[in-house]
């Protein structure tokens, strides 16, 4: 049975901090496809679309008929496992620092059989089980062998927890809390188990409803954050970037104006401002003392979290200048996600269609309601997902993209 | 004999005869900006980044880049900042007489006034009586209305929002109309703009920027030290940058007071 996650000790402060290391990381084109899929949370292999057959690992043809159009397919993760081992030996460096690692050979209901890690609630086998991919701290696509019934504290599992950026007894730093966003971010936090939240906050004239109340939440820190200002994020980087395990950027303008409907460049740099050079002041503040931590004992820091926007994929012309400012957004996080990677900080991107907030009040419904988005947010953390594409108009604009982007272009011009 | 003046002016500064009283606030990203509905154009607050700091980027050597708005931080209103004023001669701060930089002051004081009331409005009756006190405002000068709001350290308090919108003092439609009777040069305030926080209730609205620019006077605001300031005598340095067309500029403010004063 799993333990409960403690509370973590106070770290020892004369003992080294150990340094990241990653697991094995180089993929095939080919095999990268699960990392794709896992990225997004998902568990899938190559199925034949000639004679149906489900392979792994990953092949540029089917093995079966040799066929080369293969599609990338949802599995059930239904399977059994056939056969266990414990690893209590190994070269590589990073399983060499996490001995005994428990592996296991699951035979999927859909044919293939795979080498999965194992979860320590897995009875021995011959058993049932469920296979779900995950990303581990390289950031690839591995299959992780789970109960297939929930078990109490299931998510605390030593090797899943490797591959997850679980909240619970986390300092969170999230930089506004004004927002509605931001404040059902931090409530949504708090009932995570973050042991210290801290909320951002600036020009204090402005008060919004709801956030004074935020204050009434015991793990809750209000400090000054403004995501313009160089100077305070620096300061702020240096006293808090070495206590921050979770950071997550909900500081956002949002002006709903394409280029001919209102002149000037003012809106359209503020939204630069806070959206694209928020993020940049935030990650060279906060990003190396956060990577210097990545191995950094039960609660190393482990994620970074944008919430950017669906029309970072392709420009919603109404909110045109907004839709371009969150493309440069995405593009920054991806050099961030990079740049993380030798530390094993995940980079989790959120890409909400239209939040329920007063600048999309134009907008007829669905829009995601900000109690649902940051719901969404933590169980991507639980499930360490990389991208996540929030609600029902979020999910549809993705497959949209992925199917073809000019088509999306399109269809967001037609209004 | 001319010279003679200046002498003896430079003779007074290093004598301490006369006195060099900063009437302007430090220009930092946290001093608070005018603020207006979202849906609008916006103040830009004052942001500084550091291009190098004896460092790789630029190994013997440290300055910075810094934004904001022609109207952040104690700054200087022109002429042209307001429609009434739009079509004036030399109404911007490039093109105002340079002479018009260095003018007498006087100081009302509405400092008890203003701590019990912050919607305060300055009356031409007050001004009146003011002026019973300690003589006409002289042709030229500025009216400097003293309230000690500069001394609310509090972003939150110096902006002074509630629901209705801002609360802080400045003077009334009927007393600018008199200021500019007297042909003042301007009328600066400590508080963030010439007019009071509710203006946009007064008829006309925001009546200082409206008959102050609309005649061609200018506009002081977020000045603070006034208190240093003596209510007849002292001389105000306020030059704004030229900047072409521009409609106003942070400024450093200067006053001369005698040296017995305050």
């Amino acid at each position: 049975m799993t333990n409960p996650l403690q509370p973590p000790k106070r770290k020892n402060p004369i003992l080294r901090t150990r340094q990241p290391i990653l697991p094995p990381w180089t993929r095939s084109r080919v095999g990268l496809g699960m990392t794709s899929a896992a990225a997004r949370g998902r568990f899938e292999l190559q199925q034949c679309d000639g004679c149906g057959a489900v392979q792994y690992p990953p092949r540029e043809m089917c093995s079966d008929c040799l066929g080369t159009e293969l599609t990338w397919t949802e599995m059930s993760g239904r399977g059994q496992l056939i056969s266990e081992t414990l690893l209590h030996h190994a070269h590589d460096l990073y399983f060499r620092e996490r001995m005994p690692w428990r592996l296991g050979y699951v035979k999927l209901e859909e044919g293939p059989s795979v080498v999965a890690h194992l979860h320590g609630d897995v009875p021995a086998p011959p058993t049932a089980v469920n296979v779900i991919a995950r990303l581990d701290r390289a950031g690839r696509g591995v299959l992780i062998a789970i109960p297939e019934q929930e078990v109490p504290n299931m998510a605390d599992d030593r090797q899943l927890r490797e591959m997850t950026c679980d909240p619970k007894f986390r300092k969170v730093l999230i930089t506004d809390g004004k927002s509605e966003t931001g404040q059902a971010m931090v409530r949504e936090i708090a009932r995570a188990g973050a042991s210290l939240i801290w909320v951002g906050h600036t020009e204090p004239w402005k008060q919004p409803e709801g956030f004074a109340e935020l204050a009434d939440i015991p793990e809750v820190e209000l400090i000054p954050l403004d995501v313009t200002e160089s100077r305070n994020i620096q300061e702020l980087g240096k006293a808090l970037g070495g206590r921050v395990d979770i950071l997550i950027n909900t500081a956002q303008v949002h002006r709903t104006h394409g280029i001919t409907d209102r002149y000037g460049t003012d809106v359209a740099k503020m939204e630069m401002e806070v959206n694209y050079m928020g993020l940049l002041r935030l990650a060279q503040n906060f990003a190396p003392a956060m990577m210097s931590r990545g191995a950094d004992g039960q609660n190393s820091a482990v994620a970074w979290v944008n919430i950017l926007s669906a029309f970072a994929l392709a420009n919603y012309p109404s909110h045109g200048t907004y839709s371009a400012s969150q493309a440069a957004a995405m593009s920054l996080a991806q050099c961030l996600r990079a740049e993380f990677k030798p530390s094993a900080v995940r980079v989790l991107n959120v890409f909400p269609g239209p939040i329920d907030e007063p600048w999309n009040q134009m907008i007829p419904p669905p829009k995601i309601a900000p109690e649902r988005l940051a719901r969404d947010v933590v169980a991507a953390l639980k499930d360490g997902v990389e991208d996540l594409y929030p609600g029902d108009v979020a999910q549809e604009m993705y497959s949209r993209f992925r199917e073809d982007p000019k088509i999306l272009e399109k269809e967001l011009g037609d209004g | 004999m001319s010279s003679a003046i200046l002498n003896s002016l430079v003779g007074a500064l290093a004598g301490g005869d006369v006195r060099v009283v900063d009437l302007t606030q430090t220009l930092t990203p946290e001093f608070p900006q005018l603020t207006l509905p979202p849906e609008m154009g916006q103040c830009q607050p004052f942001r500084i980044e550091e291009v190098s700091s004896y460092d790789d980027r630029g190994p013997s050597w440290y300055w910075n880049n810094f934004t904001c708005n022609e109207h952040t931080g104690t700054h200087f209103d022109a002429p042209i900042h307001w429609v009434s004023g739009r079509n004036l001669p030399n109404n911007s701060v490039d093109t105002i007489p340079a002479e018009h930089m260095l003018a007498p002051a006087v100081v009302i004081d509405c400092s008890k006034e203003s701590k019990q009331d912050a919607d305060f409005l300055l009356t031409r009756e007050f001004i009146e009586h003011w002026e019973s006190e300690h003589g006409d405002i002289p042709t030229g000068a500025w009216v400097l209305m003293r309230t000690d709001w500069s001394t609310r350290r509090d972003p939150k308090e110096y902006q002074n929002y509630d629901e209705e919108g801002q609360h802080s003092p400045g003077p009334d439609a009927e007393a600018v109309r008199y200021m500019v009777e007297k042909d003042v040069i301007g009328f600066g305030t400590e508080a963030i703009g010439t007019d009071a926080g509710q203006a946009q209730h007064l008829n006309p609205p925001y009546p200082c920027h409206y008959y102050m620019h609309g005649s061609g006077r200018y506009g002081l605001q977020c000045l603070m030290n006034l208190d240093k300031l003596p209510p007849t005598g002292s001389v105000i340095l306020a030059a704004p940058l030229k900047i072409r067309k521009g409609s106003g500029s942070p400024l450093r403010v200067l006053a001369l007071v005698p040296g017995d004063a305050a």
